[in-house]
């Protein structure tokens, strides 16, 4: 059963990345910009402009290239950057642990931050304390994820400069890592003094993608917990003696939070794409910076492979809310 | 025999949240309006009126889900009428409720074992699977059900869920509120039948809250009639009905559908009105 549904998954997965392939292939090439006008000095020859023309086969009729493309991913060569002159797999595998890293923590720092908001909010619920949550809920949902980072970079960065505002990691430090996935493996060796380097240059970022996702989190599961709290099921634990929080923790929350699921991976997608600006905003050497220099740059086989696993990317998170929620709702289990 | 409870003169009002101004306090709605009657023990007694007349909160009020703003509810010879949370700690194993909705009251996540158990292990009354079964098995279910989720439950079993969860503490008063209306006509039969069996068996003392006369008949050895947070009749079930003296409680009676056969039915028959 389970095993049939992720190969169905599978399967759609694949035709998706087809069409996301296609489209992205088709649009960056009609749109205006030549990369090999960014890559030679003004006053190249016509001659010269046709040769290195030939050279990343931009010569060829559109479906040629494509085809070309498409025969090179199947066999794991996803083409050669054009401004960094590198394969493209290694430089996006590369760059991927870094934004991984920086995603999950904002989803972390969202979790805890709107679920601590929403159960706060649920055990004071219709006193001011309530419409205090609101407020901040409002407040932090409205302001968009970048403006969120300049806020931040200003008071921990400018105002107080405890964070800082720039790169992945201080570039004096001797870095003893096998992988790119920093954070992981710092604390994996006990290096916390890394560590602590490395999140007091994660913690404005994520923070900054996290706090819309937060406020949205707050919102719905306060608003599920109020509803499931009106249950006689409730009742009857309040009744029997519980205090407060533990009903909310024990009866309600898991009730509640299955819209609160959904919504996450929705949302955790479209953190995924504030990476691109928010990693700008902060010189974070992840894939969102990498996008944003190989768009600059026209470096069409670098944003193919970069658009690429962002779709899988979003996919991926979708098959994994899909099987939580299935984990988490009885009554899906046993269909 | 003795009296279990003793209402005295209950007023219970509640704030009307929807004409709440913006600033300031919500006006209140008195529901109850001075209500005095006794509920002996070991016996069943019926609590009917239409919605809106209070039957509800007079319920709450009983097993202090609500705090009276009037009047005095003594339990056991126990004042309980303003007790304090903490303090009426102690009473709530003996002070069960059954409700109307059972998707409601059972929570959806939690296997029907562990719903039956989770009130015996509070109040230290067991919980082992053994006497969760012997619980189940006391309101006709297979021990079987004790790993099922509630979803996977017709209505009526899971009303019967609800029962072994109360039931299981052995407590001495039992609030069934509206617990057969969300029910088809052969569940409620059934539901009804045990509810009769175990109130013979375990001399139950329950409040039955209906707005069904039909149901109260059956069940219930004497009646309060209320209507508008107000006791427009109280008596031994058998008089009440032979000879009801106030007028309202003669419409109940005549709203009982009794059933009648239509000659044109039997005959498959399309009647035209």
């Amino acid at each position: 059963m389970l095993l049939k549904t992720l190969l169905a998954r599978l399967a759609s997965m694949v035709i998706t990345l087809f069409g996301v392939a296609v489209v992205v292939f088709v649009i960056i090439r009609v749109a205006p910009g030549d990369p090999i006008a960014m890559m030679l000095p003004p006053g190249a020859s016509d001659a010269d402009v046709e040769r290195l023309r030939a050279l990343y086969g931009l010569d060829r009729s559109m479906p040629e290239q494509f085809l070309i493309w498409l025969g090179g991913v199947l066999q794991g060569d996803f083409g050669t950057s054009i401004s960094l002159r590198q394969p493209v797999a290694g430089l996006v595998l590369g760059r991927l642990p870094a934004t991984l890293e920086l995603s999950a923590l904002a989803l972390v720092i969202a979790l805890v931050l709107g679920g601590f908001l929403a159960i706060f909010g649920a055990r004071h619920r219709a006193t001011p304390l309530e419409a205090g949550v609101d407020l901040t809920n409002g407040a932090a949902l409205s302001v968009p994820d970048f403006l969120w980072g300049l806020v931040l970079i200003l008071l921990f960065g400018v105002l107080w400069p405890v964070l800082e505002i720039s790169g992945r990691v201080s570039p004096r430090l001797d870095l003893p890592f096998a992988t790119q996935f920093y954070l992981v493996e710092s604390i994996l060796r006990l290096r916390f003094d890394l560590t602590a380097d490395l999140l007091s240059h994660m913690i404005m970022p994520a923070l900054a993608l996290a706090l819309p996702l937060a406020a949205i989190i707050a919102q719905l599961l306060k608003q599920s917990l109020k509803e499931v709290l009106n249950l006689d099921y409730v009742t009857l634990a309040r009744v029997r003696g519980y205090s407060e929080l533990r009903v909310i923790l024990r009866e309600g929350l898991r009730n509640a939070a299955l819209p609160t699921l959904t919504l996450v991976g929705v949302q955790f997608t479209f953190l995924i794409g504030g990476t691109v600006i928010v990693e700008r905003l902060f010189s974070y050497e992840g894939l969102g910076n990498m996008a944003i220099d190989a768009v600059i740059n026209r470096d069409l086989p670098l944003i193919q492979g970069i658009v690429l696993l962002f779709a899988v990317i979003f996919i991926l998170v979708n098959l994994a809310v899909d099987l939580t929620y299935s984990l988490l709702n009885p009554r899906l289990r046993h269909g | 025999m003795a009296d279990l409870f003793e209402v005295t003169d209950l007023h219970l009002s509640l704030p009307d949240m929807t004409a709440k101004p913006l600033i300031g306090a919500a006006p209140r709605i008195e529901i109850l309006k001075g209500l005095s009657f006794t509920l002996p023990e070991g016996k069943v007694t019926g609590i009917v009126g239409e919605s809106g007349s209070g039957k509800s909160t007079l319920g709450r009020a009983l097993v202090r889900l609500l705090e009276p703003t009037g009047g005095s509810i003594r339990f056991a010879g126990q004042d309980i009428t303003h007790l304090p949370e903490p303090a009426l700690a102690p009473l709530r194993r003996d002070l069960q409720m059954i409700f109307q909705d059972p998707m409601s009251s059972l929570n959806p996540r939690h296997t029907v074992g562990r719903i039956v158990a989770m009130p015996m292990k509070r109040f230290g009354r067991g919980g082992s699977r053994a006497e969760v079964a012997a619980a189940l098995e006391r309101v006709g279910l297979p021990a079987g059900f004790a790993a099922r989720y509630p979803h996977e439950l017709s209505g009526g079993q899971r009303q019967r869920v609800g029962i072994a969860r109360a039931i299981a503490l052995s407590p001495r008063f039992i609030l069934a509120d509206e617990i057969v209306s969300g029910l088809d006509v052969s569940s409620q039969a059934q539901v009804l039948t045990l509810l009769e069996r175990l109130a013979a068996e375990m001399g139950l003392t329950i409040a039955f809250i209906s707005h069904d006369l039909s149901v109260i008949r059956r069940l219930c050895a004497q009646v309060i009639v209320l209507q508008h947070g107000r006791i427009v009749e109280a008596g031994p079930c058998e008089r009440l009905f032979d000879a009801p003296r106030s007028d309202y409680t003669r419409a109940l009676i005549d709203a009982i559908p009794l059933p009648e056969i239509d000659p044109g039915w039997l005959g498959r028959e399309v009647v035209q009105t």
